[in-house]
């Protein structure tokens, strides 16, 4: 049974593309068979993130209209097999996408993979509603940050009111994903911290993935930070945060580098 | 003393500052939904008290402040009516 993730925020610039990209890549080396679709109509940047930018022919527009199809469109990852990408299109606006045809390619998604991680837009407009739409679970992203943490209540009260899980009287499953965070300024009180954020939000905690130049090291040289840097701190904490997705109980801690080699692997072993 | 200004300001930590300014606004947002209900509240009750004001005095509508604070406890909605001086001797002297 297929699972729907979006990957949603509100305000720009948290971290939505670069998390889809890692969780996407991270659920693919366990060797299930996934898809990120990009719902960024106009802006799309998924395909630069992920290193397809050159591959792209056709995007989910066409798909949507009836031009291509979904097989045409899908890009398979060169590094990872069991990993694809639905590319957004660059050129046409929002209002290509009608709701019937996301419908349809989102139950096509369904049937050919067993993971559809949808990278919604900023904003709480059309775009994002509709990359939510069809959602089962939801990724949060947010940064320790004030306006960040204000527009994912507001994402997270659309979460409970524009899904279709809503519209049935069910609940979409939502999962706080904090990205960016420095550990050494929470700790200075100078950043929001975990405890923070969980109490204002309410939701449950997916993982903490710390600032890291490797994570502008990956999208430099277009490979998901799961991909290109597997054993730094944030693709740990992607790798983590995917085991939870698939139900696994680990607990969430703040990666650091301080931690000795063998802490980390009990850790990881607990 | 600015030495010890420093020292004391310190003290409030900049991280609880936001959580407390998040707390409170967002207990706001989610009772009322940040695109109609208070602000159309507020639009009611504005549209609702100049009309009364009108019945008796003429208002020009630029003359008419609305300010709000949200509180963590209560919010304040303050309407600040300027009445012309004419208007309101006028007022005085017909009653």
């Amino acid at each position: 049974m297929a699972k729907v993730l979006v990957v949603t925020s509100g305000k720009g610039g948290v971290g939505k593309t670069t998390s889809t990209a890692a969780l996407g890549a991270a659920l693919a080396q366990s060797g299930q068979n996934v898809v990120v679709v990009d719902f960024d109509v106009g802006l799309r940047n998924l395909d630069l993130v992920m290193g397809a930018e050159r591959r792209v022919v056709f995007d989910l527009i066409n798909v949507v209209q009836g031009d291509a199809r979904l097989s045409q469109a899908l890009i398979r990852d060169k590094r990872c097999e069991t990993l694809s990408i639905l590319p957004a299109s660059q050129t046409r606006d929002k209002d290509a996408l009608t709701s019937e045809g996301v419908a349809r390619v989102m139950d096509e998604l369904r049937e050919k993979f067993d993971w559809v991680i949808c990278d919604s837009p900023a904003g709480i407009e059309r775009g994002a509603q509709l990359a939510m739409y069809h959602a089962d679970m939801a990724v949060i992203v947010t940064n320790p940050e004030v306006s960040s943490v204000r527009d994912s209540d507001r994402i997270i009260g659309l979460l409970d009111s524009k899904t279709q899980k809503a519209e049935r009287g069910e609940k979409v499953d939502k999962h706080l994903l904090l990205t960016r965070y420095d550990p050494a300024r929470a700790a200075r009180k100078e950043m929001l911290s975990v405890e923070d954020v969980l109490e204002i939000l309410s939701i449950p905690l997916l993982g903490i993935v710390p600032e890291s130049e490797d994570v502008l090291k990956s999208s430099n040289v277009g490979a998901p930070v799961t991909l290109a840097a597997p054993s730094s701190l944030p693709a740990r904490a992607y790798f983590e945060a995917a085991r939870r997705l698939n139900g696994e109980k680990l607990d969430v801690s703040v990666p650091t580098e301080k931690r000795g080699f063998f802490d980390w692997l009990f850790k990881r072993d607990a | 003393m600015s030495f010890l200004a420093n020292i004391f300001a310190r003290r409030q930590q900049s991280s609880s500052v936001a959580k407390d300014r998040l707390q409170i606004l967002l207990a706001h947002e989610r009772s009322t939904g940040s695109d109609t209900g208070e602000s159309d509240l507020i639009r009611q009750l504005h549209k609702e008290i100049m009309e009364v004001i009108a019945r008796h005095v003429a208002v020009d509508q630029d003359k008419v402040q609305i300010k709000v604070d949200r509180g963590s406890g209560c919010s304040m909605l303050e309407i600040d009516v300027e009445v012309p001086q004419e208007l309101s001797g006028k007022r005085v002297s017909s009653s």
